[in-house]
């Protein structure tokens, strides 16, 4: 190579090709660099492999994964290769609606963080209401996921202490950029992260394993009225509380939010229909109900209402109505004395407080004021 | 992008996976779908043949965890190029345009797979080098400009353009076939 120019304005040269391939210089610099590689072969060999490098350069597109996939992914795994230690059914839930929010997360803008969300909730028959931002919003989902991870015995997440987290802890995609937009979002990850392996770790049928109520320090939140919970119910009630949260969160910057997995999205109905019974009794203690009381003596058969919940999380609950801890037979199902339909997603709407109970039946058939009262300890299920 | 998981991370991952744990599969999942998804998308620009490859790779790892080897490198990286690998085999096994000579079927074939690494080296570069690029291709910022905007020096910010250059002209070399195992990998007990 013939080199006229002296090794510094050669250097000089050589270090603008990068932005000459992206072409990020001056025009007259341009005009330097494109004179030098009619002179210099070493140059002009590497401006030509850089500039198709830069023609390499996609805009990284997000990628919105389908949680579908998620699902068929993890099934189709284990087909071939079944879990040693599975994840118990009713843990299932709150894995998949926290893979979501997390996902949901990742998608938001810096400036969304901030967005303003209303928190509601319906209790002693009236609306309340609590202002926060999408950041708040995750905050409040780490601090209610609390009581459950302690009373599973696991401490409290790292994110909030730096000095170190759970054995194996990983920071996240752009963990940094996490603690920025809100300090809450790592420790809720993390702990949602270890409740689900926790929950593989104990395993056990629906129902098996127990928590202390007092654990919980909200006695209606569960069903039944015994000293203890069951252990699935507390994860279904988690399940539940991510799912109407990332809704909410979705809501406020308008992004699309899909239900849950339909197999999932019915034990979360179910759990509801469950604590139905409850919050019915809790109405007429208070004094809120409208229809008449009927006190039932032991063994004599109690009223019923016949909760018809339609979609693929749906089914037929038949709600006791007279004493929550009645069983209720097949012929008092049959004997009804109210039909409420409603939609399943409606229906969980109403339970987390974010539909009405004006608004949430879309049939209903029998004693206006039992279905009224129905509804309404529907909606009495929401918290803040 | 470039979040390498730590080889402790990587070990016990591997051996999580191992016993069987399905908590462990999920969370494998979640870090690391949109790698496999966005890498095997880049190759095969079809949703569907996108979603099977993702399936593949991890029942790949979930049926033999023993495949990766943390001395070998990051799990990170055994994922994007077993997705890549997945990816590039299906799109050889799809009939191609009509009229393709095998030759131009091949090129087809390669500008796919390149175009894949490409995407990859930027998500694992650094990220001053990843900004820069990213600065000055997709705002139309020059050197000055981009440079101000970084708080960095001129000559700084030529640095990283040609650095980063530099990293992604590796693509064109980059083969899917390297690195495949000779035979399905054994699983020690």
């Amino acid at each position: 190579m013939s080199a006229p120019l002296d090794d510094r304005d050669h250097q000089d040269l050589m270090s603008l090709l990068g932005a000459w391939a992206l072409a990020a210089c001056t025009p007259k610099e341009a005009e330097r660099v494109e004179a030098h590689l009619g002179e210099c072969g070493r140059c002009a060999e590497e401006a030509l492999g850089l500039r198709d490098a830069a023609t390499l350069l996609e805009p990284q597109r997000s990628l919105d994964l389908d949680p579908g996939l998620r699902t068929a992914v993890l099934a189709d795994c284990l087909a071939r290769r079944p879990a040693r230690q599975p994840l118990p059914s009713w843990a299932a839930p709150f894995d998949a609606e926290a893979a979501r929010l997390d996902a949901l997360l990742n998608d938001m803008a810096e400036d969304e963080w901030r967005t303003p969300v209303s928190l509601r909730w319906f209790a002693d028959d009236q609306w309340s209401w609590r202002r926060t931002t999408v950041a708040g919003v995750v905050d409040h989902l780490l601090a209610g996921d609390g009581p459950l991870a302690r009373a599973v015995g696991l401490r409290d997440p790292a994110g909030t202490d730096p000095a170190g987290g759970p054995p194996g802890h990983l920071p996240d995609a752009g963990d940094g950029a996490r603690g920025e937009r809100c300090p809450a979002w790592q420790p809720w990850r993390d702990r949602t992260r270890s409740l689900v392996r926790k929950a593989g770790e104990l395993g056990g049928r629906t129902g098996e394993r127990t928590l202390p109520r007092a654990a919980f320090g909200d006695p209606g939140r569960f069903p039944g009225d015994g000293d203890r919970v069951p252990l699935s119910d507390a994860y279904l009630d988690r399940a539940f509380a991510c799912w109407v949260h990332a809704g909410d969160i979705a809501e406020a910057v308008e992004y699309p939010y899909a239900p849950p997995h339909g197999p999932h999205l019915r034990l979360l109905v179910d759990l509801n229909a469950r604590r139905l019974p409850g919050s019915i009794a809790g109405r007429r203690r208070a004094g809120l109900a409208v229809s008449p009381a009927r006190l039932t003596t032991a063994g004599t058969p109690g009223r019923t209402l016949h909760l018809e919940v339609e979609g693929t999380g749906g089914g037929h609950w038949y709600i006791p109505l007279d004493s929550p801890v009645a069983g209720v037979s097949r012929t008092q199902a049959r004997d009804a004395v109210a039909h409420v339909a409603l939609d399943d997603v409606v229906f969980c709407q109403l339970a987390a407080g974010r539909t009405s109970p004006e608004d949430a039946a879309s049939g209903v058939e029998g004693d206006p004021a039992v279905i009224h009262d129905v509804l309404s300890a529907a909606a009495a299920l929401s918290r803040p | 992008m470039a979040h390498e998981t730590p080889p402790h991370w990587d070990r016990s991952m591997r051996q999580r996976l191992r016993r069987g744990e399905a908590a462990a599969l999920a969370e494998l999942y979640d870090r690391f779908a949109s790698l496999a998804y966005g890498t095997a998308r880049r190759v095969l620009d079809d949703e569907a043949d996108t979603g099977e490859v993702t399936r593949e790779v991890f029942s790949l790892i979930w049926q033999s965890p023993h495949d990766f080897d943390p001395d070998k490198g990051p799990m990170r990286s055994w994922i994007a190029a077993a997705a890549h690998r997945l990816a590039v085999d299906r799109l050889r096994r799809r009939p191609g345009p009509s009229g393709a000579s095998p030759a131009e079927q091949a090129e087809l074939v390669r500008a796919a797979s390149t175009a894949a690494r490409a995407d990859y080296i930027v998500t694992a570069m650094p990220a001053p080098l990843r900004d820069a690029l990213e600065l000055t291709r997709f705002q139309r910022q020059d050197c000055r400009q981009m440079a101000e905007r970084l708080g960095i020096s001129e000559a700084e910010a030529r640095r990283r353009l040609r650095l980063g250059l530099q990293l992604l002209s590796s693509a064109a070399r980059y083969s899917p076939d390297a690195g495949r195992p000779a035979e399905p990998g054994r699983e020690h007990a």
